[in-house]
């Protein structure tokens, strides 16, 4: 199989605070807003670079939302920045009226997504994020990988217009995508070419999608790896072209079952080419405090448990 | 500039093209709708430093933005009448395939709609938004905004209100419509709001008055009085007292008519009491 090395680790969250820099110095429309986070969400260098362009809004994520919409006419392209649950579940109205519905040109940067947040508990760790932003009509939803791919996500989505929501994570996983990477809105990348099991995972699962897939290659399985760091709008040609192959597929993802990643391929397969998939993701559960490492374990969002799933996909072909 | 006279015609005719479009789908608002015509027609006709057509950025002219979208009726005919889109669109309120949607919104294209609004207490962190910009960008043009008075009780509110005198947004004049009505009945009765001048004072603003808007030429000495108060280093809000239902008298002084069409015989009352002036659509 083909292999891919950590370059480093590195926490995904300094990937979109890099990215935010350079488009600081290349885009004099991108402003970034922040509420209360800017270490957090490593926007730093930003504040520093561009002062008449960052707006710390204070603890009033609503009022944030609004003036980014607020901020696109007249041509600026806001990023707003705090946690996903801050991002989502508390503004979902305001994104809902006046960016979505209005559609704004604003990027909702969202860190510290999933269980991955850790000690804070189930309180910071939204695993529904997804599923609310997948299903505002017109939001790009984006879930990247490592800090590279991230870094390259958050400088596209500045020449994509319209409302995008970019999720990534707070701890240092490994760095494993090219660093000079054309980042594709909307389209798959093929990891690994296989023929009995299709493994499609979204940002922190896609690494251990490949531990993954080395596994299976070691007890003889041959798995198809996808990465897809766009949920919305999902590439269905790459899904369905992999599993008219491998007849089976597992999802993997550090979200809830229900409203994530793998209930749009599932959407997808039922439509198109009905096959056997299991899910790697939580289960309509909140999380809880613990290290990164345990909850992914408790939770069954690692390597161990896509291999678990795989090879009980294949045996329901 | 219009006259005192022209713009007290244009207010008839806006009050007309209120009570007829949400008496022909039998839906909408016209309680809060009449009580702003006053202000909504000076604004655009009196006030507002507009471009020619339409584009949505708006930069190089002052902009609006409604926040209690529910007032849709006076927001359409206004924004007809000042030349946005047809006239005889005000015909298709509220109805399927309509531009005209039962709140503003960009969604289907409207000219002179630059946010949806409807779900209550948006507009004022957006106004504050598009005031920012205006800043950045080096343009001097305003950016004026309303807001219900029922609507304060919407939480982002106070947190755009605290924003924008921490921010010393001072490019912006936000008006809030104290008609002390809401769905449920008077404000004092549903959730008191207290002296709300005082709060927004104390939260830093500049706040003046108008104690009758539904008398024009207070409406354009309070207004141009809020203007000159701009660029101080303070955002400036217009605490303005205005009469629900005003030029309807059965509609007048009460909670009843917030959301209420007229039927066919209280329609001839309404027009009857606010004659045809430019020609109905």
């Amino acid at each position: 199989m083909k292999k891919y090395t950590n370059t480093g680790s590195k926490d995904t969250r300094s990937g979109f605070g890099d990215g935010l820099t350079e488009l600081g110095k290349n885009n004099p429309n991108v402003v970034a807003l922040c509420a209360d986070l800017t270490g957090s969400l490593k926007m730093g260098d930003f504040q520093k670079n561009h002062p008449e362009r960052f707006f710390q809004v204070g603890i009033a994520e609503a009022n944030m939302m609004g003036i980014a919409a607020g901020m696109t006419i007249g041509g600026k392209i806001p990023f707003t920045g705090t946690f996903a649950n801050f991002s989502t579940g508390r503004v979902y109205d305001q994104i809902r009226q006046s960016i979505a519905y209005s559609d704004k040109n604003v990027k909702i940067c969202a860190s510290h997504a999933g269980l991955t947040l850790g000690e804070d508990g189930a309180t910071h760790q939204i695993l529904e994020d997804i599923g609310l932003m997948k299903m505002l009509p017109g939001m790009t939803v984006i879930n990247t990988c490592d800090y590279n791919q991230t870094k390259a996500a958050t400088i596209a989505i500045a020449e994509h217009h319209g409302p995008v929501y970019l999720r990534f994570g707070r701890p240092k996983v490994a760095n494993f995508t090219p660093e000079d990477q054309k980042f594709e809105i909307g389209k798959a990348v093929l990891l690994n070419e296989g023929k009995d099991v299709t493994i499609i995972a979204t940002g922190h699962l896609v690494w251990e999608a490949l531990q993954a897939a080395e596994e299976l290659e070691e007890k003889g399985i041959s798995a198809e790896v996808i990465n897809i760091h766009t949920i919305k709008p999902l590439d269905e040609a790459a899904i369905l072209a992999s599993i008219g192959k491998t007849g089976c597929v597992v999802t993997a993802e550090e979200h809830n079952f229900l409203g994530g990643l793998g209930e749009s391929v599932a959407r997808t397969l039922v439509q198109n080419h009905p096959a056997p998939q299991e899910f790697v993701a939580t289960m309509d559960t909140f999380g809880e405090s613990g290290t990164p490492e345990q909850l992914m374990e408790k939770y069954g969002l690692n390597a161990a448990a896509i291999v678990k799933a795989s090879e009980k996909v294949i045996k329901r072909k | 500039m219009p006259n005192t006279q022209q713009l007290e015609d244009f207010v008839s005719q806006v009050r007309r093209d209120i009570v007829r479009q949400v008496h022909k789908v039998n839906s909408g608002h016209p309680g809060g709708s009449l009580g702003c015509a006053e202000f909504i027609s000076v604004l655009y006709q009196e006030m507002m430093d507009r471009k020619e057509g339409f584009d949505m950025d708006g930069n190089g002219e002052d902009l609006f933005f409604l926040s209690n979208g529910h007032i849709s009726p006076v927001f359409y005919s206004v924004l007809a009448r000042s030349g946005y889109f047809p006239i005889e669109e005000l015909n298709t309120f509220r109805l399927i395939n309509s531009r005209l949607q039962g709140h503003p919104t960009t969604h289907e294209g409207l000219p002179g709609v630059r946010i949806a609004s409807g779900s209550l207490g948006q507009g004022l962190s957006v106004a504050i938004g598009a005031a920012n910009t205006k800043k950045i960008n080096g343009d001097k043009h305003l950016v004026y905004s309303l807001h219900g008075d029922g609507e304060l009780q919407e939480g982002q509110n106070w947190e755009a209100i605290m924003y924008a005198a921490a921010k010393k947004v001072d490019n912006l004049i936000a008006t809030v419509d104290r008609n002390h009505q809401q769905i449920d009945g008077c404000t004092d009765d549903v959730l008191p709001m207290g002296d709300i001048t005082a709060k927004f004072e104390a939260f830093g603003w500049d706040v003046l008055e108008i104690k009758d808007g539904n008398n024009i030429s207070e409406v354009i000495k309070g207004l141009e009085e809020a203007k000159s108060r701009t660029g101080k280093g303070k955002p400036v809000a217009v605490i303005m007292t205005t009469v629900m239902g005003h030029g309807v008298d059965f509609m007048m002084h009460t909670h009843k008519w917030h959301g209420v069409a007229p039927n066919d015989e209280q329609l001839e009352k309404a027009l009857a009491q606010n004659p045809e002036t430019l020609g109905d659509y």
